[in-house]
Order: C-alpha cells, then sequence, then structure tokens
C-alpha cells in the first residue's frame, strides 16, 4: 500500500520443484492439468505478478524437466512478498495445494525457495536451482528463504547478497 | 497492555457495541457512523473508541469519507477496523495455540494432508449433534457464527462468506495443511445436507472457504 504509485527496487523471485506421483498425462493427474491454464491465468492478471518461466512455444513450464524426469517446475518474479502469498494462498491457486498428497511425492528437503532480484531483472533457471540447493545445504539466508524464514529487501542487500544490490 | 486488560474493557456497554458494530462492518468505520449505531454521542464515541485502539482492539487510519482530495477536501477523518491481533485469556492458563502449532509442523513434516481431513471431517459431522445436518443457509450461519467464523451473506444470499479464521495463526503458517483441515470440518458439518454445500474460494483478508446453496437441490 505504502509504495503506491512508486517502482519498487527489488522484487521477489519464488522457485519450486514438484515431484510427480505420476506422468502428467496419467488420468491420475487430469485435476491437476485441469487446473494450469486457469491457474495461471490468474497469475498473469494478479496484482504484483511480474513474469512467470514458460517454455518456448507453450503455454507453461510443465514441459521443462531441469530438476529430474519426473519433477515438474515452477518459477516465477512478483512485486512484493504480500503479492506472492495472495495468490499462493489466497486466491483459487489454494486449491491446487490443498490436493498436493494426490499429485507430488512429499520432499524430504525444501522445495521452494524465495530471494529477492532487482526489479527488471529475470533470473534463469540455473539460478533457481542453486537458491534452491543453497537453502538445502545452509537453511533459510538472506540469500534463500521461504516464508516462514523470509529475509527484506532491505536485510538481503545488508547480507551483501549481490544481486539484490 | 495485558490481554485480560484489554478484553475487560469490552465490559462497558458502550464500548462492546461500539467494538462488535466496527468488527461486523469489515470495512473501515467512521465516528459518526459508530456513535449512530452505538446510540451515543459522537465525542463519547469517539472516546471510547480511541480507549479500544490504546488496547489493540481497534486499529485507527485516517481516510477523507466525501471521496474528495486536494484543497477543500477538509481534514481526513479518523477511520475504525477490528485489530488482526488476537487477545484471549484462559483461566487456568491453557495454551492450545503452542501445541496446534508443534501437531500442524508434525503432521507438514509427515505429509499427513489426508489423515488430518478424515480426522476434521469426523469432528464435523460429531459437531452437527443430533438434529442432523444444517437446514439451509441461514441454519448454517448460525452454527458458523457461533463457531466464531462471521458469515456475511454474499451474492444475493446465495453465497456464505466468512470474515473470521478461527484457525488464522496456524492457518498461516500452514495454508495447504490447515485451510483443507477447515473445509474438511465445514465437510462434515453440512454432509448429508441436500440444502447446502461448502467449498474453497479464499480471498485476501478472508477465511479460506464459502458455503452456499446447492446447485443440485431441485432434484
Amino acid at each position: 500500500m505504502t509504495e503506491h504509485g512508486r517502482a519498487r527496487a527489488h522484487h521477489l523471485a519464488q522457485f519450486n520443484v514438484a515431484a510427480l506421483n505420476f506422468p502428467l498425462d496419467d488420468p491420475r493427474m487430469a485435476d491437476f492439468v485441469a487446473m494450469l491454464e486457469p491457474v495461471n491465468a490468474l497469475a498473469d492478471a494478479a496484482p504484483g505478478f511480474v513474469w512467470r518461466l514458460t517454455e518456448e512455444g507453450e503455454p507453461d513450464a510443465t514441459g521443462m524437466r531441469p530438476a529430474g524426469e519426473d519433477v515438474i517446475i515452477n518459477f516465477s518474479v512478483w512485486e512484493s512478498s504480500e503479492a506472492l502469498w495472495d495468490f499462493v494462498y489466497r486466491s483459487a491457486h489454494l486449491e491446487t495445494m490443498r490436493r498436493r498428497r494426490e499429485w507430488f511425492r512429499r520432499h524430504v528437503d525444501a522445495h521452494a525457495v524465495l530471494w529477492w532480484v532487482p526489479a527488471g531483472y529475470i533470473p534463469t533457471v540455473e539460478e533457481g536451482l542453486e537458491r534452491l540447493a543453497l537453502l538445502r545445504e545452509e537453511g533459510p539466508s538472506p540469500s534463500a528463504f521461504t516464508f516462514a524464514s523470509a529475509y527484506t529487501a532491505g536485510e538481503a542487500a545488508g547480507a551483501g547478497e549481490p544481486a539484490a544490490v | 497492555m495485558e490481554d485480560i486488560d484489554a478484553i475487560a474493557l469490552l465490559q462497558d456497554p458502550v464500548r462492546r457495541r461500539l467494538y462488535e458494530f466496527v468488527a461486523g462492518r469489515g470495512r473501515e468505520v467512521g465516528r459518526n457512523e459508530a456513535a449512530e449505531a452505538a446510540g451515543v454521542a459522537r465525542t463519547l464515541a469517539a472516546f471510547h473508541l480511541d480507549k479500544l485502539v490504546d488496547a489493540g482492539l481497534l486499529e485507527a487510519g485516517s481516510r477523507r469519507l466525501t471521496g474528495r482530495s486536494g484543497p477543500g477536501a477538509g481534514r481526513p477523518a479518523k477511520v475504525y477496523r477490528r485489530s488482526a491481533g488476537e487477545r484471549a485469556v484462559s483461566v487456568p492458563a491453557r495454551d492450545y495455540r503452542t501445541a496446534a502449532g508443534l501437531l500442524a509442523e508434525a503432521a507438514e513434516a509427515a505429509g499427513l494432508d489426508a489423515e488430518v481431513r478424515d480426522a476434521a471431517r469426523r469432528r464435523g459431522r460429531a459437531l452437527r449433534g443430533p438434529g442432523g445436518p444444517c437446514g439451509d443457509l441461514g441454519e448454517l450461519a448460525e452454527v458458523l457464527s457461533a463457531r466464531g467464523y462471521d458469515p456475511v451473506p454474499d451474492e444475493g444470499g446465495e453465497v456464505l462468506r466468512m470474515r473470521n479464521c478461527p484457525f488464522d495463526v496456524v492457518a498461516e503458517a500452514f495454508p495447504p495443511l490447515v485451510c483443507g483441515m477447515n473445509l474438511a470440518l465445514l465437510e462434515g458439518l453440512v454432509e448429508g445436507s441436500s440444502q447446502v454445500s461448502v467449498r474453497m474460494d479464499p480471498r485476501p483478508g478472508w477465511c479460506c472457504t464459502v458455503a452456499e446453496i446447492s446447485k443440485n437441490n431441485e432434484r
């Protein structure tokens, strides 16, 4: 609210992996697949949405498997942590999370990571994988964190986070 | 201010009426409007409203109620809304919140979504009591009110939206698990009803579920 009408210096990147219980064309995944298009459209129109990863020529990134054959990735950038939270947990997207155990294997390690990027910068898939690895190896830090262990852009810059300077 | 002192402020009937009015609006409320609803003079309402702000029960802001801005728009009016913070007292001391958070953390870590939902659905059925499922939306609204959901009719009375999440702190910490649990609890509560059903419809600032008149109740 306080930032209304003023461009933010930093945006929040989120990257997560999800190990499929069944291939996407399996009937048991049909409800999830049916939700992809409407929920992605919801994201694109959500307040504070900046960018999401799509495979070239495709409407989404479900065909990209950089983290494993049966692991889909989800990668996006948002103006603020509140904007991302409201989309993930306070929109129809929550339904995909509520039913996550039907479709995805439980991860022992962290499966989702957040970090700050300079506004206008679009991070790469390699960076997403690196940030997730960092979170898994060293726990939450200003360079790689979660909603439960969030850092502000200021804290990230203060900790010498290069991408956030 | 300690929880018990903040809650004790609500013993005053005027303050209680003002608090319930502001909380029930679900939006910012001006002094005049609140005074009128509580049946007291504006200055007295202002005094009590500010006491409730000091206690953290309400939050104050300022807004131009006329919608105009710039010179001539007048001074912004003081407005009030219910504080998001919680106040609770238990005598003797109990701490179910820590217990709930711990159990949710363990259930999340173990991936027990389905087990939690099954338990919630059973609990919802048990809460229904001997009267069977809730008859219509009005009856369900009473049950939900009693359980702290603050239901308000929407979409011409076809839908009940819940202004308050009774599980707020745990739901914020583990949304898919706890919102799923909440939906299952309500599913159990309305199970067997041909009149009403519940579904997810999360929106910022609201409970994640809505109740509605069943689409297939004409069969």
